[in-house]
């Protein structure tokens, strides 16, 4: 990995913070007056600077210095004695280096006062690295009864989900006369074991006995059992289907 | 002491930010702003000439209490507190330029500084340093940035005039229509 590194512009912090900082830095090494760089020299510098350093953000620098190249071609073209609209092509990029100057004056001034705040401490001051995720509790401050409520309150709170309200299901006899008419619709005779199954639950037996009992009544049935505890046989009632 | 003095003592011990004149004169309904700054300027004095650990300043937010910079090394060798990390070149660049030329929009801060400043913008904003405050007419309508009371509190300054002044600096750095 280590031959691209030759080639690439890689990551350097805090040795130039832009192509101008590069700039300023090149014409005070070189000692030339800033109203009169030597662009061809400056220029090949930049160039040589950019190529070692391996700078990060390429694309300011090689604007950079495209930019010199292109000042250096411009002082080249001849032009004629005492042109009065000649203007210097290096203009530009002075008014530029200066202002950049009055900003570093500034950077200075502005170091300095933050180097000064940055070493006193206001009170409370918790740095990031000190600080716990939750602020410290206050002190327990709680009587037994008080303890009590809340706990009753908690456990209150804690049963509701899981309470059920269970009503007792109503005898269903309306649904069983249904069923049993239903069946005779079908069939003309029936048996009690048809009507009621083994799983059958205790409401269902008793919904169907009621049921039976009162389609007796009505004579919509009639109701026949050999012997005591055998089982019983319904036969519907012509009139019945009449009706 | 002043009772007064002593109140505003214990008032900007309790508070780890600075506190306005306006709310330092609210503690006491009694006394006026020019009382209170009296009694500050009393505390000050009574801070530096009996000797002791701590100053009083006044920064963009107001006044507030802070150790001597001689305790400085001290305190963070005790891991008691430790200094908040340095501005970088970029940032410190970013921040002299929107502070001379506010509001100034992220094109022209580029255009002086001559690299990309987005993501330095963003952290700037980020850590209140720097704040939007509208935007400008034309094209875009570029957002336009300006510093703020942290700027000044970062700085332990009262206002930006105590910067050095434009026209101490060269032509450069004015309002571009002085140029």
């Amino acid at each position: 990995m280590d031959h691209v590194g030759e080639t690439a512009f890689v990551v350097q912090v805090g040795e130039f913070s832009g192509p101008l900082d590069l700039l300023l830095t090149l014409i005070r090494d070189e000692q030339v007056d800033i109203y009169d760089i030597p662009v061809a020299r400056i220029a090949e510098q930049f160039l040589v600077r950019i190529k070692t350093l391996g700078l990060d953000d390429a694309a300011d620098y090689l604007e950079m210095a495209a930019r010199l190249i292109r000042i250096k071609a411009q002082l080249l073209l001849p032009r004629r004695e005492g042109d009065e609209g000649w203007e210097d092509p290096r203009a530009e990029l002075v008014r530029r280096l200066l202002e950049y100057q009055q900003v570093r004056e500034v950077v200075d001034v502005l170091d300095r006062l933050s180097e000064v705040r940055r070493g006193k401490f206001a009170r409370g001051y918790l740095p990031q690295q000190f600080t716990s995720p939750a602020p410290a509790a206050a002190p327990l401050a709680l009587s037994l009864p008080e303890l009590f409520a809340a706990v009753d309150r908690v456990l209150r709170l804690a049963k509701k989900p899981t309470i059920h309200d269970v009503v007792p299901r109503a005898l269903d006899v309306e649904g069983a006369i249904a069923v049993v008419r239903d069946l005779l619709a079908l069939r003309r005779s029936c048996r009690w074991r048809d009507l009621v199954s083994a799983g059958s639950e205790p409401w269902e037996i008793l919904s169907v006995l009621l049921a039976l009992l009162e389609l007796a009544k009505r004579g919509e049935v009639k109701l026949r059992q050999d012997a005591a505890f055998t089982d019983v046989e319904i036969k519907g009632e012509s009139a019945s289907e009449a009706a | 002491m002043s009772p007064l003095a002593k109140l505003l003592e214990a008032a900007l011990f309790a508070s780890s930010a600075p506190i306005s004149l306006e709310n330092l004169a609210a503690l006491d309904s009694d006394a006026t702003e020019d009382d209170v700054a009296g009694a500050l300027t009393e505390l000050r004095t009574q801070y530096d000439e009996a000797g002791h650990g701590v100053e009083l300043i006044e920064t963009g937010g107001g006044w507030q209490i802070l150790t001597r910079a001689e305790y400085t090394d001290a305190i963070e060798r005790a891991q008691l507190a430790s200094r908040p990390a340095r501005l970088s070149a970029a940032a410190l660049e970013t921040l002299a330029i929107i502070a001379y030329r506010q509001p100034i929009g992220r094109a022209e801060v580029e255009e002086i500084r001559g690299v990309n400043c987005g993501a330095i913008l963003k952290s700037l904003h980020e850590r209140g340093l720097i704040e939007v405050t509208g935007r400008a007419e034309g094209m875009g309508r570029p957002l336009m940035y300006g510093t703020t009371p942290a700027f000044l509190e970062q700085l332990a300054i009262r206002h930006l005039d105590e910067l050095p002044r434009a026209d101490e600096l060269a032509v450069a750095l004015r309002p571009a229509a002085e140029t």
